[in-house]
């Protein structure tokens, strides 16, 4: 028996696994893991190896059970804890990502407009700090924003504040420590649509009328906007699951989703409740990508 | 279209008679001694121009002559270095774009690509904050002018080039500007859309009123659409005229080679007489009296040029005092149907191309190669270049 009888039949067969191997990827390094989450926040924990209560038990007729329990996922809902976590890691995740709009736009644009060869010396040196370890340059701001640090010594000396504030271990140490590091992955597909806009239409809105503002508003902002968007999720999805930064950086009341889930993972040993954490941010992640698709699809209808 | 059919066509005439030949008539648009410099150039040197109203003007230029510099600062895009730009009597030289009475169609059309037709046309309307209703009739009213009236949905990508050019017209249109800057409106579109379209530009050109300036590279363009043409080089005009006088009266070798082909003798001022110059051609040694409005000094080096259309070919010799004759074999000969371009080496040695209508219904050429021939022309044909 031979399936590659003839050339259409192999070249259908090389096509389609072409394509099967992103989703194979897909299934066996996303799906699979996330099933087994999953599963996991089904469970009841114990103090075992693995510390989870298994999927299927044996009835006392004999027959196999399902064992699954929502427990995990109520009390998710009941614990007031979860909740104000889930939502400050949103409000955290939303502002550091407005800010790294309002900082990331004008820089891109400025980008942009650079002639050559000063454009590409520009766009490397936004992503001239990807060459150091993550974790090394948020120590180095550890360092900047402690009472001795340089930011507080700069203001001191030029006299704006006589004596040091607390910014370590505060959100706004928070805010700046996930703004510059997430702060490339909007410049970038910013910069991209951007650099892409023709000039001439900025023109033709102002030769019809269009003040500066008006032209920025109606042709620029719209044109934009798949860049806005990608840049927005590109900050805000690693944003809201963001551990390192608060735990190292933030306070003890910056509790994030992120490291609630460390907690209870590490902490408690509480497996399933921890899956449960992490399926429900899965959730919440999956929603403005959603969205995204919804209106990358818009403009090609 | 060929270069000897677009001279017998009447010259179009959008505008009423020739105001720039009436002492009585204050221009539209005045240019007064404008430059612009940028740090390593000069784009645009010292330029003064007169427009009047209703005209079609064409600014001609190679690439880099400075002409779309000279409309980015008519548009305001640009500000000029120095100088004035007055349009009906207002000097708009520090006026914002937003702010000007002028609209502009661009090369590339910069039709909004995120809004349809229809929110194109409306876009300086909305801008001028005009009543929704009234801005809705204006819209169907340009929409039908261009003939896009079922397109009004649509979006640009779903349209033609010559469709998303006449969505960019409706919408320069759209504001009623006094004048309408035009930057090579046909250069995107396939030869046959750019003979239609030019025609449908003369035609609204004529039913608006609206005085045009266009911007073009190619000579065709302009000299069938403008009612006047000024030939630009190196960001200064050489010549301004209609395109019978830059065609037919070119000033010099450059303006003469830009409109079509013309052949070119070296030739020295011998004489002057009563608005004519005698010279003697260097190669034949030929002696022409040439029609020139103002003299020369004996002695200058000058050329002689004479279209190829201009040239007369026979087996015989014509006969006629007002002939200059010279004598040759036919080298090569290209057979258009309408028409068949010689090149014929005359007995000095040099290649004189002629054009000539094919006015025999035959299937025979009437000539074949190496046929020795006669070429003339008709004195008052040769035109004396400057340079």
């Amino acid at each position: 028996m031979s399936i590659i009888a003839n050339p259409g039949n192999r070249d259908r067969l090389w096509r389609s696994s072409v394509i099967a191997l992103p989703y194979l990827w897909l299934g066996l390094f996303f799906l699979a893991p996330f099933a087994i989450v999953f599963k996991i926040s089904l469970a009841e924990p114990l103090i075992a190896q693995p510390p989870f209560s298994p999927l299927w038990g044996i009835a006392e007729d004999g027959t196999r059970k399902l064992l699954a329990t929502l427990d995990n996922y109520l009390f998710l809902l009941e614990d007031k804890l979860y909740w104000v976590s889930y939502l400050k890691s949103i409000k955290i995740a939303l502002i550091s990502t407005l800010l790294c709009l309002l900082l990331g736009f004008p820089m891109a644009y400025a980008i942009a407009r650079t002639p050559q060869p000063w454009r590409n010396l520009l766009l490397l040196l936004v992503i001239l700090p990807f060459w150091t370890s993550f974790l090394l340059r948020v120590y180095a701001w550890i360092i900047m924003l402690g009472k001795e640090g340089l930011i507080n010594n700069g203001l001191l000396g030029i006299g704006i504040i006589n004596e040091p504030i607390s910014l370590l271990y505060t959100d706004v140490a928070v805010y700046i420590g996930i703004v510059y590091t997430y702060l490339p992955f909007m410049i970038l597909p910013l910069y991209t649509t951007l650099e892409k806009l023709d000039l001439d239409l900025h023109d033709a809105a102002a030769d019809l009328g269009g003040k500066p503002l008006h032209v920025f508003r109606d042709i620029t902002l719209p044109m934009a906007m798949p860049g806005i968007i990608a840049g927005s999720l590109l900050v805000f999805i690693p944003a809201l699951g963001e551990f390192v930064i608060p735990a190292l950086l933030g306070g003890l009341d910056s509790l994030m989703i992120g490291r609630t889930l460390y907690d209870e993972f590490f902490m408690n040993r509480d497996w399933p409740l921890a899956s449960a954490v992490a399926t429900i941010l899965l959730f919440i992640l999956i929603l403005p990508i959603m969205l995204f698709q919804r209106l990358q699809q818009e403009p090609q209808q | 279209m060929t270069d000897t059919d677009k001279n017998n066509e009447p010259i179009s005439q959008s505008c009423q008679g020739t105001p720039w030949k009436d002492e009585t008539q204050t221009p539209f648009i005045k240019i007064i001694e404008v430059s612009k410099r940028f740090e390593d150039a000069t784009a645009v040197d010292n330029v003064s121009l007169d427009i009047y109203r209703g005209e079609l003007f064409t600014i001609l230029g190679g690439s880099g002559c400075g002409k779309s510099t000279l409309l980015r600062m008519l548009a305001g895009f640009e500000p000029p270095t120095s100088g004035r730009i007055f349009i009906d009597d207002v000097d708009i030289t520090d006026m914002p774009p937003y702010e000007r009475p002028i609209n502009m169609m661009f090369q590339s059309y910069a039709v909004f690509p995120h809004m349809s037709v229809a929110q194109n046309i409306a876009y300086g309307l909305k801008k001028e904050k005009l009543a929704k209703a009234e801005i809705k009739e204006r819209v169907e009213e340009m929409l039908e002018l261009v003939q896009l009236t079922d397109f009004a949905k649509r979006k640009p990508d779903q349209l033609s080039g010559g469709q998303r050019q006449r969505v960019a017209l409706a919408r320069a249109l759209a504001k009623r500007p006094k004048v309408l800057l035009l930057d090579e409106p046909l250069a995107a579109l396939d030869k046959k859309l750019r003979e239609q379209t030019q025609f449908e530009l003369m035609n609204l050109q004529d039913r608006l009123g609206t005085t045009f300036v266009v911007v073009t590279h190619d000579q065709e363009e302009a000299m069938t659409l403008a009612t006047r043409i000024a030939v630009m080089k190196e960001g200064s005009f050489i010549q301004t005229g209609t395109p019978g006088e830059v065609y037919e009266f070119p000033c010099n070798h450059y303006v003469a080679d830009f409109f079509g082909n013309i052949n070119v003798f070296d030739a020295t001022v011998i004489g002057n007489g009563e608005g004519t110059v005698e010279v003697e051609l260097d190669t034949s040694g030929t002696r022409i009296i040439a029609p020139h409005h103002e003299a020369i000094s004996e002695g200058s080096r000058i050329q002689i040029g004479v279209r190829p259309e201009k040239l007369l070919i026979s087996t015989e010799a014509p006969t006629g005092e007002q002939y200059t004759i010279t004598r040759g074999v036919v080298e090569d000969l290209a057979y258009y149907g309408n028409r068949c371009v010689y090149r014929v080496r005359s007995h000095t040695g040099r290649i004189i191309q002629v054009s000539a209508q094919n006015y025999q219904r035959s299937a025979e050429l009437l000539l074949e190669w190496d046929d020795e021939v006669y070429l003339s022309w008709d004195t008052q044909c040769s035109v004396v270049l400057s340079e």
